[in-house]
């Protein structure tokens, strides 16, 4: 079997993250190439079902990125995101879904660097981890 | 005109439901004069070989309570659905696996375990486990197998519509039994009820801003009889549920569970609950929502209570 390539769906706020993200790319940086990144307005955006949506689809892993606290672009938006994921892991560690696999980090879009070294970070984790397999778990389909 | 048949079958389920539809008080007698009850096991004497002679479509309507949880529900679910026009999931458990969705948490093998036993008053010294298959000396006896997930009906059958709530009230009963009695259905996949809006649309307590600082369990408090319980603490699932119920429960001091399920167009009803709850925890300072949040002893279970088989992950994973 070939080796396991952990799949992460990373969601990228457009003013902070994205940019950042952006910054990494335009100076070479190398990174994981594991992560599908989606833009959103905000990490605020982020609804807790998107990320259920990405695990029930086969991702190994879900990575948020937003402004850092006080930067926010819409003010709050990120505050309300670390409430909900704080919330969002401990519902799914009651689901057998492991912390490291739904990971929330501030990136700024100077932060091309701490951009790579995250997403680095996160994909060797999960490797770690192994595959996600939702559903996992069952004896037999009834 | 002819009367119409019908037919009510229960599941894994309680037996709530069925006794929900006798609430609709003496409104049965309109019903019994409009319809026949061609199968009923909890009230009539029928066997499920008198339901297989039946010819196909031949039963106007079927009220399935009840989730799949085992070979025969499985079984009577296809049956019903082949001899039924319209095929109604009839209570939180049809509709989204219910209570015994809870079981999705565990697998078949913790199940057994914790009920055969390690259960306190069970005596088993033998490790004797139920076996869907036994030969006795007068031949081979058969129960039906358990299975290790529990299912919702539309994901065992094809579902005309669904009724909420553990169990309906009344007045959801009769909407659905008036449209089948009318003739005046809805469109396919509609989910009956008085209301498409969340239960707080509905609920007349007094609403003010909701910022949370400490979450309690309903044991902990005694909340103000005329103020939004969220908002006092209590984890009151009215913004992330359907109405229609005319939110009974939390006139009553007693936070929603969320019964009635989503409000219309949403899809995982617990995650929904989820980031309302935590969007209105008053605080920045990621150690104290932590803290915080340790107050909410059981996340998962609140969130999914009803609906874990028809969430978007359906069952914990199990390693």
């Amino acid at each position: 079997m070939a080796e396991f390539e952990p799949k992460i769906i990373a969601f990228l706020c457009n003013w902070c993250s994205y940019a950042g993200a952006d910054l990494a790319g335009t100076s070479r940086i190398q990174y994981a190439p594991n992560v599908r990144v989606i833009r959103v307005m905000c990490s605020g955006r982020v609804a807790p079902v998107f990320i259920l949506k990405a695990l029930q689809l086969g991702a190994d892993g879900v990575l948020v990125l937003g402004c850092h606290p006080g930067d926010c672009h819409y003010v709050e938006g990120n505050y309300k995101t670390l409430r909900r994921m704080a919330l969002l892991r401990k519902t799914l560690s009651q689901l057998g879904i492991e912390d490291e696999r739904v990971h929330l980090d501030w990136v700024s879009a100077s932060e091309g660097v701490r951009f790579a070294s995250i997403v680095n970070n996160m994909t060797e984790k999960i490797r770690a981890l192994g595959p996600l397999r939702p559903n996992h778990g069952e004896e037999k389909h009834g | 005109m002819a009367k119409l048949k019908l037919v009510l079958y229960w599941a894994a389920s309680c037996g709530g439901c069925d006794i929900a539809t006798l609430a609709i008080g003496d409104k049965i007698l309109k019903l019994a004069e409009v319809a026949d009850i061609l199968f009923w096991p909890i009230a009539m004497d029928f066997k499920y070989s008198d339901v297989e002679k039946m010819p196909d479509k031949s039963i106007d309507a079927c009220l399935f309570n009840g989730a799949i949880r085992t070979s025969e529900n499985e079984h009577i679910a296809h049956l019903l659905r082949a001899k039924s026009k319209i095929m109604i999931a009839y209570g939180s458990c049809s509709y989204e696996g219910g209570m015994p969705g809870l079981a999705n948490f565990f697998n078949r093998r913790s199940i057994f375990d914790r009920a055969y036993i390690e259960t306190q008053s069970t005596d088993n010294p033998k490790k004797v486990y139920p076996q869907p298959k036994v030969q006795v000396p007068e031949g081979e006896l058969e129960i039906p197998e358990f299975y290790d997930t529990v299912k919702t009906l539309a994901q065992t059958v094809d579902v005309d519509y669904f009724v909420p709530g553990c169990p309906p009230e009344e007045k959801t009963t009769w909407l659905a039994l008036e449209a089948l009695i009318t003739g005046k259905l809805p469109p396919k996949g509609t989910v009956i009820s008085h209301s498409i809006k969340s239960v707080c649309d509905e609920c007349p307590l007094i609403k003010e801003e909701k910022k949370i600082k400490t979450f309690y369990r309903t044991h902990q408090i005694i909340p103000d009889p005329k103020k939004c319980l969220l908002e006092q603490g209590l984890l009151c699932y009215g913004v992330a549920t359907r109405g229609g119920c005319g939110a009974l429960c939390p006139q009553a001091g007693m936070p929603c569970t969320g019964c009635y399920g989503p409000v219309e167009g949403v899809v995982d009803q617990g995650s929904h609950f989820l980031s309302a709850l935590a969007s209105i925890i008053d605080c920045d300072d990621p150690e104290e929502i932590q803290e915080i949040i340790s107050n909410i002893v059981d996340p998962a279970g609140t969130f999914y209570r009803y609906s874990l088989p028809d969430s978007l992950l359906r069952r914990a994973r199990i390693k």
